[in-house]
């Protein structure tokens, strides 16, 4: 039995829509992957023919484009552009509005109950580090609570690794280890195509109960988990080791600077991050003054204004920026939340038009520091 | 009635709309302004507004629009007494703001210029370039856009009347995509995009259907354009693409003369 699922069936690829089925009838409204416009959306669908089957992101980085597979499955493809944050936490919304009585009354957030099929480990990772964010402090972000208490997270484990996937080396994936409601591994061979459901709540408990299935057999469980251990031997970057210290360790660095030559300042890299948790608040009023509002949309510490106090900004070089950017990320975030940042997704790789790479900045600043120590010792 | 913020006397607060070396584009954009057009009318005495109305009234102003660059001798002085009858002066649009289309003449011989568009250049008076109207007078708050984008033209109006900060974002058009959720037309088709370097504001209109962003915000504090332009080279633009990229409706802002000027020849 697999360790991460209570209970597992087996059930055939046409299982996909029997599933989808019955979260319809349990009032679920179904989300999952699909194309748009040359690159992959997370949003309703209303059977699995919506998924990218087949599809695969040929993803470099900054390059994503989406091809045609080797094989006809339908979660070989890996993320969506934005992942499961714009359903928790919305790029933009109002929180309030207040009249001229001065009495402000907060938008009910709408929440209805919704199902996410094939949510990778990475994802998942992301949504509990944001959930460390937001729910965990003195404060709750009571909206965020909302929306993430109406989830049904179904995961899918992966099988196959874009270029830019790098979560075996922050120890999210490629295999669910839990956090999810059900856990799907899609097995593909000559003639089977099988999906193994796992459970990992009551909730999912009770759906796997209502599907039809075989009890899942030791060789497709061991099938499964080799071809996730595959899919971690296949990926072509890693996270340096002890990412923490050396960061910390280099504040001050020429690195920096030379990140910034190549920097473009434009913030993909944290609109497209799944934990990147920024946002600003600004208020609207209308032309007549009888109305105000309060709204609230991501930010970005790569924009002058995010670091803007009283008299200036404090950050008005790009490297700073840089520099904030990924000493939060893989450093201060273990002081703030006693966790990385960063969940190894690469999204941040493939969407930086430039595509500036994580890892390898991180691995260039080791360089630099271990050719600086050589010198040193040699002088 | 709604109260609303008067001056001392009960009078609405003037605003007058100057247009100069320009297309009346941005101006436009103010009756464009349909659902909130009686509101502004409402809150503002449109004191001096030549595209809607003959009628006009002498200064002072409360706010001015500006729209155009300066262009000519006249445009020089004429600019002058507007900003001394102004309280606040915003300017709106890429040639108020960046000199315009027109300010390509800029680092061009302008005598051979007019010779090579007018049958008798004699006749042309005007300036060698174009220049933003910030080069001229002091500027409150700038509009960027060809033409503006009437949402932040009404926050702009809204936000004075009421005495606050117009919220008007720095951040890059990449930004506005993201938000949008709009798949960017670099990474997943290969399209050259200006978004990276341009201030955002626009309301995403050219990459949410598929366009690259031609850049018609102006730079974004802190522009990247070297780096934008050796990654624009590594994806296939030639010199010249990358050139006439930069070379738009914002072609006078300095960081993008700039690099057109690095892939000049």
């Amino acid at each position: 039995m697999d360790r991460a699922a209570d209970t597992s069936v087996v059930t055939p690829a046409g299982g996909l829509d029997a599933l989808i089925e019955v979260l319809r009838a349990r009032g679920y409204q179904v989300w999952g992957a699909q194309e748009t416009d040359g690159a992959l959306t997370l949003g309703p669908i209303a059977s699995a023919s919506d998924l990218p089957r087949g599809r695969i992101e040929a993803a470099e980085a900054g390059t994503v484009r989406l091809i045609d597979g080797p094989r006809d499955a339908f979660f070989d493809h890996t993320l969506p552009m934005q992942g499961l944050k714009r359903a928790v936490y919305p790029a933009e919304e109002r929180l309030y509005e207040v009249g001229m009585d001065m009495a402000a009354e907060e938008d009910p957030v709408e929440a209805p109950p919704l199902a996410v099929l094939g949510l990778r480990p990475c994802d998942l990772a992301a949504l509990e580090t944001l959930t460390a964010v937001f729910e965990d402090g003195p404060f709750v972000d009571t909206r965020f609570r909302r929306r993430r208490e109406a989830l049904l997270l179904i995961a899918v484990n992966c099988m196959r690794p874009a270029a830019t996937c790098f979560c075996a080396s922050m120890n999210t994936g490629p295999r669910a280890e839990g956090g999810f409601d059900l856990v799907l591994d899609e097995i593909l061979e000559d003639d089977r195509h099988v999906f193994v459901v796992g459970a990992g709540s009551a909730k999912g408990r009770e759906i796997l109960d209502a599907l039809s299935g075989e009890p899942a057999g030791e060789a497709d469980l061991k099938t499964a988990r080799a071809g996730s251990r595959a899919c971690a031997e296949a990926q072509q970057r890693r996270m340096g080791e002890d990412v923490e210290a050396l960061l910390k360790r280099n504040y001050e660095h020429p690195h920096w600077a030379a990140v910034a030559e190549r920097c473009l300042s434009c913030a993909n890299c944290t609109l497209v991050c799944p934990t990147c948790f920024c946002g600003t608040v600004e208020d609207r009023s209308s032309l007549d003054g009888a109305q105000a509002e309060r709204w609230r949309r991501w930010d970005s510490c790569f924009s002058l204004d995010f670091s803007y106090l009283h008299g200036g900004a404090v950050r008005t070089e790009t490297a700073s920026r840089y520099r904030q950017w990924i000493t939060h990320k893989l450093s201060h975030w273990h002081d703030q939340f006693g966790q990385s940042g960063c969940v190894g997704c690469g999204r941040c790789i493939a969407w930086c038009p430039v595509g500036i790479d994580i890892t390898a900045e991180v691995a260039a600043l080791a360089a630099a520091e271990r050719t600086a120590g050589q010198a040193g010792k040699e002088a | 009635m709604t109260p609303r913020e008067t001056k001392p006397g009960g009078s609405r607060p003037k605003l007058a709309v100057w247009k100069f070396s320009s297309c009346d584009g941005c101006q436009l954009t103010l009756l464009d302004c349909e659902d909130e057009l009686l509101d502004i009318a409402d809150a503002v005495e449109i004191a001096y507004f030549l595209e809607a109305t003959r009628t006009t009234q002498p200064g002072p102003y409360d706010v001015s629009l500006v729209e155009g660059s300066i262009s000519t001798a006249h445009e020089v002085e004429r600019i002058q007494e507007i900003r001394r009858d102004s309280r606040i002066l915003i300017t709106i649009g890429a040639c108020a703001t960046a000199g315009g289309i027109q300010a390509l003449r800029n680092s061009m011989d302008h005598e051979s210029l007019k010779a090579s568009v007018y049958p008798s250049p004699q006749f042309i008076d005007a300036l060698d370039t174009s220049t933003p109207i910030a080069d001229h007078v002091s500027v409150d708050y700038e509009l960027r856009g060809c033409p503006i984008d009437k949402h932040q033209l009404v926050e702009a109006i809204t936000a004075l009347l009421k005495g606050r900060k117009p919220s008007i974002p720095d951040y890059s058009q990449c930004t506005e995509c993201k938000l949008a959720g709009t798949a960017c037309v670099m990474v997943t088709k290969g399209i050259p995009c200006l978004g990276p370097v341009t201030q955002g504001g626009c309301g995403n209109l050219c990459p949410r259907v598929g366009r690259g962003c031609y850049g018609c915000f102006g730079p974004k504090e802190g522009a990247n354009t070297a780096a934008l332009a050796a990654d624009l080279a590594a994806l296939g633009a030639d010199r010249r693409t990358i050139r006439d990229l930069f070379g738009g409706f914002t072609a006078g802002a300095p960081a993008f003369a700039e690099e057109r000027s690095r892939h000049d020849g």
